[in-house]
């Protein structure tokens, strides 16, 4: 059985999952190691959830193999050393924070005093309020409240920020930013790129049920940074995509749009192969677009 | 080293009074399950016990329902309560948050009964009250404490009907699937009025109803309709372990959701 001092908190080799028709995994392999923030990044139906679902022991894997700390995520003993944040459409709205807390502290065998929670959430002058007369954001921060009130070694955050406005988003980053400094191991799962930059040390990228890319956020965004090239042309996209540095086409229109590692080798082959081009734009790629292109799932619109 | 770490008792103890105590105050502050719970019995007894029991019968009336409308009320915990709650956990994603915490899972499921036995004594107690109050109703001291016992006791295999309701039906419809069964199955069973005003086919029907059993456990345990126990003990005890293999069934079928 592996020590407390073991450095891989998490892993999950070759797992694969199916609903129904819907291969959520495919052959997934993880690790989440002491220390560290992992940002799961991908669109929505990636497989995001179904990872932390079979980590809390929530679901069982169809094959490969799943364990925290060591143990079978369906033991108590992983759970009593874990906190999770999870996507759910509701919770017991008649009951105020403090009970809410008190409750899922008196789960864990050594939790954070009640008031160091309340405090740590942002919840201290609200703790007597009922869930259900709470702010998105406000609501938001007991979920992570119940996910830390146990003083966990490891946090598994399932879209914490989703539906959250700007600003209010940023204060959370803070709220977990404050837990990370305290050494805590943090899983994040997210599909914005901004907010896995802000917070993670790695960033795993995920689609259609296997990670397509895990790196350090500077190296996932320099992989993916690039320009974006415009214009009117008559020719195909096919012919197009198959340019040297092109990453991905999309058709706008009467417009092409062009992802690519460099803009000028492109745009010199695209002028020499179409003396009738016009309308030619370039500019540099957003993250969410860079995302997209990573992904390389060809979209119409950028949702 | 022992991979399982044992909770020290008082710490176990404290969960499961805490998780009770969550639960019962879910539904002390949710109207729409308290109102119907608490005071449909009352009202009914009020009607069928105090005002409309007089003349030569009268006393045997308000006696009548005072086991009738017992076993009425505490049925209610359990169908709204555990049932109609535990829907909600199942469908909406409570229940996966639980899962993810290390709480003992026995501790859901007995903090629930433990509510709806709260809820028991709160509405026995208030019967009583009436009984004695208003009805002029007398028994033995004996004889309370064996309505009580049974009335307490009795909401346990609603729990159990509640719960298997919960593992099957979709949060919404929750509500309206208890209502089709609460209130026909206590028409049907007699805790309104007696059985012999019913249809013949009727009073056949009624044996293969929980409530029923119920329902004769406490008249017999008031003296209304003196009867041997064990049958209907057994009856509730068969009529339990079939209600919890149909939710165990359900809960296999419809895991719990996000919602």
């Amino acid at each position: 059985m592996p020590t407390d001092t073991a450095q891989t908190i998490a892993r999950l080799e070759g797992v694969s999952k199916r609903y129904g028709a819907v291969q959520a995994l495919d052959g997934l392999d993880l690790d989440i190691q002491r220390g560290e923030v992992l940002a799961l990044l991908g669109p929505n139906g990636a497989g995001k959830t179904t990872t932390v679902s079979l980590l809390l022991g929530l679901i069982r894997p169809d094959a490969g193999q799943v364990s925290l700390f060591g143990l079978d995520p369906a033991e108590r003993a992983g759970r009593e050393r874990s906190g999770a944040m999870l996507q759910v459409s509701r919770l017991p709205e008649v009951i105020t924070l403090r009970e809410h807390i008190e409750l899922f502290s008196s789960y864990y065998p050594h939790p954070l005093p009640l008031e160091e929670t309340l405090a740590l959430s942002g919840l201290t002058e609200i703790a007597g309020r009922r869930y259900g007369g709470l702010s998105g954001g406000q609501q938001q921060r007991l979920k992570f409240a119940l996910a830390l009130c146990g003083d966990p070694e490891v946090l598994f955050l399932d879209e914490p920020t989703v539906g959250l406005d700007v600003d209010t988003r940023r204060e959370f980053w803070n709220v977990i930013r404050a837990r990370v400094a305290k050494g805590t191991t943090v899983l994040l799962t997210t599909h914005y790129l901004e907010e896995a930059d802000a917070l993670a040390d790695r960033i795993a990228v995920v689609d259609h049920g296997t990670i397509i890319a895990a790196d350090s956020p500077a190296e996932i965004k320099s992989r993916t940074a690039g320009k974006r090239i415009r214009c009117v042309t008559g020719l195909a996209p096919e012919a197009v995509a198959r340019l040297p540095e092109v990453k991905d086409v999309t058709r706008h229109g009467a417009a092409l749009e062009i992802l690519a590692a460099r803009a000028e080798p492109v745009v010199r082959a695209l002028l020499a192969q179409d003396a009738g081009l016009s309308d030619l734009e370039v500019s540099g790629v957003g993250l969410e677009q860079a995302f997209l292109a990573l992904t390389r799932q060809p979209r119409k619109e950028a949702a | 080293m022992n991979a399982v770490m044992t909770r020290p008792l008082s710490a176990t103890t404290r969960t499961y009074l805490l998780e009770a105590r969550a639960e019962f105050l879910r539904v002390w502050r949710t109207p729409g399950f308290v109102l119907p719970t608490l005071l449909f019995p009352l009202m009914f007894y009020l009607f069928f016990g105090v005002l409309l029991a007089h003349g030569a019968h009268g006393l045997q009336q308000s006696l009548y329902a005072l086991g009738g409308l017992g076993s009425f009320g505490v049925i209610g915990p359990g169908l709204f309560g555990f049932g109609v709650g535990f829907a909600l956990d199942r469908g909406l994603g409570w229940l996966q948050v639980k899962r993810a915490s290390p709480m003992p899972a026995t501790a859901y499921l007995l903090a629930k009964v433990l509510m709806a036995m709260m809820f028991s004594c709160l509405i026995a107690a208030l019967l009583f009250a009436m009984a004695a109050f208003l009805a002029h109703v007398s028994l033995e001291r004996s004889q309370w404490a064996a309505l009580g016992l049974t009335l307490v006791l009795g909401c346990v295999p609603f729990c159990a009907l509640g719960l298997a309701v919960g593992a099957w039906v979709k949060p919404q419809a929750a509500p309206a699937a208890v209502n089709l069964l609460y209130l026909p199955m206590s028409f049907l069973s007699g805790l309104w009025m007696p059985l012999q005003f019913l249809p013949a086919f009727m009073q056949k029907l009624a044996v293969y109803l929980p409530t029923y059993h119920l329902g004769k456990l406490a008249f017999a345990a008031i003296g209304v309709q003196p009867d041997a126990v064990l049958p209907h003990v057994a009856a509730l005890a068969i009529f339990t372990a079939v209600f919890l293999l149909v939710a165990a069934r359900g809960y296999r079928v419809n895991p719990p959701s996000n919602g």
